[in-house]
């Protein structure tokens, strides 16, 4: 992503801000953007979801297809993630120019993803040591305005929660051979429990204190950030840092904690929202990429 | 702390009602503004075939003979005379390149500078590429000190007399032509060399803080609902935002609400 390049005169303004919990737009160090989220925009998908926080907006599509299991997970199934930067967010990803950046985020949701509680992935599996369920989750960067990672998981839940599997059953015959059979009622179909899926906060360093949901301007002002990756009981699965400046330990902890509680209301908020889709069922009005 | 989340809502149209009595006529490159020859062609406009087609996207304007087509949204185009705010990029030997959301980045010579920061300069020259060249003519120009930027199309700031504006609410607006906007707080006294070298890195009050980031937020929510920006508009605006938190500017429903008080306001003053 373009840097750019804060002068010390155009820091000072803002960090001193930052001091007296009143950022340039006028949120608390521990405020989100609005945020908007709709799910099932893509239609030949199991799963989409569309996020827009501020300036920043994410497509997130999951493709189930049936696949052979890991040799080590005999009896699971799994979850492939690509992240596509798309030239429309910023003329730098034009070409290869967003592949690192992919590939970044996309290390990033595999580690926050490999624990055995995030996703059931025993109920992906159809038959053991033949037959799983493979998720495809692909990421696609449409606009970037700041806390990419923090949007890209909340799409992601939102897709997953939003997935819809085929039901198959495993016929055997006398043979041996083993026969799939997919139901005949297209919406028969199983969903993922995403309870356990982790979010994604990041808390950038500025000055002395550490603030939420950066945008572009802030995160150029900042030095180091911490990713810290919780689930809605506030349990820190996973932690990076990112950015060339240091972070004290006692920061560090302090760091923890705001995300820890930013984390869990941001679960809440989540749930709140995509129960309140789903109760408006099939005949809601869908906005779409032409609202 | 809050993180709000909720569902899009599709976005409405601009009631046609709101006191526009001629309906804009609106062209996209490639249509046909007229077949009558008698035209003289203006800037956005070119002749083939014997008719006059528009080549960039915007609203017909006539002015007796002359026909010419502006644009809705572009990159800033230079004209000499006009007040810009720029952010240097590249520091060279003779000169410096300031970033001014043009087609091509800006020149400020060091001879034609008063001191080394320049970031507020007046443009002098335009090149035959459409580079502009800069300079700062006098004190009151200059490197700006604390403040926030805010980015807006060119197309949205009104061409006025002045572009320095102190607001009475306590914070002073500079209005780019190039579409930068510079919002500081007022400096306490006009001292005889405002504008010098050093930039006033004292910490601003809570208070000013404030009514800066008010500001900010009323000229976001002008620029999302395409309205012209000048200081009478982003002062009642501003006023009618004072009932809302800051942060609740930024929510879409609140916004409407503040542009559409503003809107009615400003139709009274000229009724």
């Amino acid at each position: 992503m373009k840097s750019i390049f804060c002068s010390r005169g155009r820091q000072t303004f803002p960090v001193e801000g930052w001091r007296e919990d009143l950022r340039v737009d006028g949120r608390g160090c521990e405020d989100y953007r609005c945020v908007e989220v709709e799910t099932d925009v893509v239609s030949n998908t199991s799963g989409s979801a569309r996020v827009k926080l501020g300036h920043t907006d994410i497509l997130v599509g999951v493709k189930a297809e049936m696949g052979t299991p890991k040799l080590e997970k005999a009896n699971e199934g799994y979850l492939e993630f690509f992240v596509d930067c798309s030239a429309n967010a910023t003329p730098e990803f034009e070409g290869r120019g967003g592949d690192d950046l992919g590939t970044e985020i996309a290390n990033t949701l595999y580690r926050i993803f490999n624990n055995k509680s995030s996703v059931d992935l025993k109920s992906l599996c159809i038959s053991p040591r033949e037959h799983c369920w493979i998720l495809y989750v692909d990421v696609l960067l449409l606009e970037c305005g700041g806390n990419l990672f923090d949007t890209i998981c909340i799409a992601v839940k939102a897709a997953l929660f939003n997935t819809r599997i085929p039901r198959v059953r495993v016929l055997e015959d006398e043979e041996g051979s083993k026969d799939i059979e997919l139901s005949d009622d297209p919406y028969d179909c199983i969903r993922l429990s995403v309870e356990n899926v982790p979010c994604i906060v990041t808390l950038c360093k500025i000055g002395y204190r550490h603030v939420v949901d950066a945008t572009l301007q802030e995160e150029a002002c900042s030095l180091a950030s911490l990713l810290v990756s919780v689930t809605n009981t506030g349990v820190v699965t996973c932690m990076r840092k990112v950015g060339k400046g240091s972070l004290d330990p006692e920061s560090i902890f302090e760091m923890m904690e705001t995300g820890k509680r930013v984390g869990k209301v941001l679960h809440a908020s989540l749930q709140s929202v995509l129960h309140k889709e789903e109760s408006l069922g099939p005949k809601r009005p869908k906005v779409g990429f032409l609202g | 702390m809050a993180v709000e989340m909720r569902l899009p809502v599709a976005r409405k149209l601009l009631s046609e009602s709101v006191g526009r009595d001629t309906k804009k006529h609106l062209v996209v490159p490639g249509d046909t503004i007229t077949t009558d020859t008698g035209f003289m062609r203006g800037h956005g406009t070119y002749m083939g075939e014997e008719k006059l087609i528009a080549s960039v996207a915007g609203s017909v304007e006539r002015v007796n003979k002359l026909i010419c087509v502006k644009a809705l949204k572009t990159r800033y185009n230079g004209e000499v005379g006009d007040i810009v705010v720029g952010r240097i990029t590249e520091v060279q030997q003779k000169r410096w390149k300031v970033e001014t959301n043009s087609r091509l980045d800006s020149v400020l010579l060091l001879s034609s500078m008063n001191l080394p920061g320049g970031e507020l300069a007046e443009v002098q020259a335009v090149f035959s590429d459409g580079a502009v060249s800069l300079h700062t003519r006098s004190l009151k120009y200059g490197k700006l000190g604390q403040g926030v930027l805010v980015q807006v199309s060119p197309s949205l700031v009104k061409r006025q007399k002045t572009h320095f504006h102190d607001l009475p609410c306590g914070a002073s607006v500079i209005l780019g032509n190039n579409g930068f906007i510079w919002i500081y707080p007022t400096p306490e006294h006009k001292e005889e060399d405002a504008g010098g070298f050093t930039a006033n890195l004292e910490p601003v009050s809570l208070a000013d803080r404030e009514v800066i980031s008010r500001l900010r937020n009323c000229i976001v929510s002008l620029v999302t609902q395409r309205m012209m920006l000048y200081d009478t508009s982003i002062l009642y605006c501003y006023e009618a935002s004072l009932p809302h938190q800051i942060k609740d500017l930024l929510k879409p429903e609140i916004m409407e609400e503040v542009v559409m008080e503003t809107r009615q306001r400003l139709l009274e003053q000229e009724g």
